[in-house]
């Protein structure tokens, strides 16, 4: 298969399928429905299995089980959706146990609205769960990434086990584009001998709990996982750099936004304005080095996001406030023109901006 | 010779629960029934959130802790990856009949085919003797200090009864573990459970009937009384559902 034209939510749904993902556990929920139907279509045809739970609780639960019992699973809702699987999220991290989930997000607060948002932003990096925790967090901003990281998301997850969030938007599950998947390269699952699946009577019997009463025993398991933590940020922290070398004004947006952004970027070189792009693809760990450095050469930062401005925070912390970090940003579904985006870069330029 | 001994799929570590609680009776049952089908090599066993929580520190297989109520959830997510695995819950009233009830229901309603072993001890053991789903009326708690009362605290839930209204339920049994013939129903029905998980026939609950002397402030004694005069004739002992629910080897 060369090149097909996908959905984003399909594409992801079929690059699972490719990564050896055999079990899918989910529950409807607009804008990301999509992913269900593929796999109960597609699952069977595989000798997999797509399971539609009584909830995105139950649904977490089942990859909770699924993922202690040591196959490829994942999970896919969008923004109240996720919120329900935080629970099951957080004891999967307390277990460090490797899943995919993906959160197609849309508007909220509460039942908000379907349309695209980047709202979830502070869940996703910050508290997709009680504990001391973090995911791994990637951001797709094309339907051939949104296939591309479904790959990582589950070789990352089974390298260092633990959860995998894939933060998309309703814009990015809902358009389609084309994707070569020939140009993927998809991971085996390693062996896992810490798995609970019937010890056979071949080795010792495997516990997976995240209960720990013994405050020393507890601090340690949270010690070893920050340990983990600090090696996911060594190794796998992505980023995208765009005409960033000699800009004066860098602009940082992730998934659909940055997309946006580019064009911002381009018309402000065509006008003679530095301008460049930063897109995170990780989230979480953040590119911070990345941003610390740029910040010695740039002039300026500004981030742009489908929210009131969420990551923006993380981009003062990382340029430490070297030099003055502004925020554009849309929300409730709505979503900025690139001519909106370069007006910003403009007002930058011209000191107008506050 | 008979030897009385302790089972094989029992670990020799010592419990953690109270005197006269008949968890222990539960476990060694569960234990005993698993040697006899011989499946220890390939059980996983999920624990739930109350004082069955460490069941994985006494059993020698597999185990899986769930987070409140999920058990039947995290059971389906083994059991569907792993059809050819023994896979049992072991939830208490709390757990399976309040915050999980959901999971219970629609894991039931599909016809999982997995064995939940449902402890019915009438109250939150673990927080201290709160009142659960199971709570007789009148019955006093830490949080229905007057007695349970139908128009304040609502009524209890009769597990056994409303599950076996469901088509994907093979077997629906309560049993009690207060005195010696209770206990040897108790195993039978047990392992029956579990047999029909092997014969692939859906979900199996055995409902037991448990003492809490040290929430319900009875001696042990006064607690296998208190089963006998008070518990079951509110929630009568017997077969609610037996039947192959979902097709057995048929499918295969």
């Amino acid at each position: 298969m060369s090149k097909v034209l996908i959905k984003g939510n399909e594409a992801v749904a079929e690059a699972a399928i490719r990564s050896g993902c055999r079990y899918y556990f989910g529950y409807p929920i607009t804008p990301q429905t999509e992913i269900a139907e593929y796999m109960a279509k597609t699952m069977p045809k595989v000798g997999g299995l797509c399971l539609q739970a009584e909830s995105e609780v139950a649904a977490i639960n089942m990859v909770y089980g699924a993922a202690a019992s040591g196959v490829r699973v994942m999970t896919s809702s969008s923004s109240p959706g996720i919120s329900l699987k935080s629970e099951g999220v957080s004891y999967i991290v307390g277990c460090d146990l490797p899943c995919v989930i993906l959160n197609v997000q849309r508007g909220g607060p509460g039942l908000g609205g379907i349309q695209p948002s980047q709202s979830d932003y502070y869940q996703a990096t910050k508290a997709l769960g009680h504990g001391d925790m973090h995911l791994f967090v990637l951001a797709p901003s094309s339907v051939q990434e949104m296939a591309s990281l479904t790959s990582d998301a589950f070789t990352v997850a089974d390298k260092y086990r633990m959860p995998v969030l894939l933060l998309a938007d309703g814009a990015l599950g809902q358009m389609m584009e084309p994707v070569d998947f020939d140009k993927i390269s998809f991971s085996n699952p390693p062996e896992k001998p810490w798995a609970a699946n019937g010890h056979g009577g071949a080795r010792k019997k495997n516990i997976i709990t995240s209960l720990y009463l013994k405050p020393e025993e507890l601090e340690d398991t949270v010690l070893k996982r920050a340990e983990k933590y600090k090696l996911v940020e060594e190794n796998e922290v992505r980023y995208e750099e765009y005409l960033c070398g000699d800009a004066d004004i860098i602009i940082v947006s992730f998934g659909i936004t940055a997309r946006i952004s580019k064009s911002a970027v381009n018309e402000a070189r065509k006008n003679g304005i530095k301008a460049g792009l930063l897109r995170p693809i990780t989230l979480s760990p953040f590119p911070s080095k990345k941003l610390r450095q740029l910040a010695d050469t740039a002039s300026a930062f500004l981030s742009v996001e489908l929210n009131m401005g969420q990551m923006v925070n993380d981009v003062r912390l990382a340029t430490e406030c070297k030099k003055p970090v502004y925020f554009y940003g849309r929300t409730g579904g709505s979503m900025p023109s690139s001519e909106d985006v370069y007006e910003q870069i403009l007002a930058i330029n011209g000191g107008m901006k506050k | 010779m008979i030897v009385y001994k302790r089972p094989e799929s029992l670990s020799d570590v010592p419990m953690h629960y109270c005197p006269g609680c008949t968890h222990g009776i539960v476990h060694r049952l569960v234990a005993e029934v698993i040697d006899e089908l011989g499946i220890e090599n390939d059980t996983v066993g999920i624990a739930p959130v109350g004082c069955a929580v460490f069941a994985y520190n006494y059993f020698e297989c597999d185990f899986i802790e769930a987070s409140h109520g999920r058990a039947p959830a995290v059971a389906t997510g083994v059991k569907r990856t792993h059809p050819d695995k023994i896979v049992f819950t072991y939830q208490g009233d709390g757990d399976l009949a309040a915050i999980g009830t959901a999971e219970t229901v629609h894991a039931a309603a599909r016809g999982e085919n997995i064995t939940i072993i449902f402890i019915n001890n009438t109250n939150y053991g673990m927080t201290g003797g709160q009142m659960a789903p199971t709570t007789m009326p009148g019955q006093v708690t830490t949080t229905s200090p007057y007695g349970r009362q139908k128009l304040i605290q609502g009524n209890p839930i009769h597990v056994c009864e409303m599950l076996s209204t469901l088509d994907g339920v093979a077997y629906a049994e309560r049993v009690a573990v207060n005195n010696v013939k209770n206990v040897r129903a108790a195993k039978r029905a047990i392992k029956k459970a579990f047999q029909n998980q092997i014969d692939k026939k859906g979900l199996s609950i055995v409902e037991v009937l448990s003492t809490c002397p040290t929430n319900w402030g009875l001696s042990p004694v006064d607690a296998l009384k208190f089963v006998d005069e008070k518990m079951i004739p509110f929630y009568p002992l017997g077969v609610y559902a037996d039947r192959n629910a979902m097709g057995g080897d048929e499918n295969d």
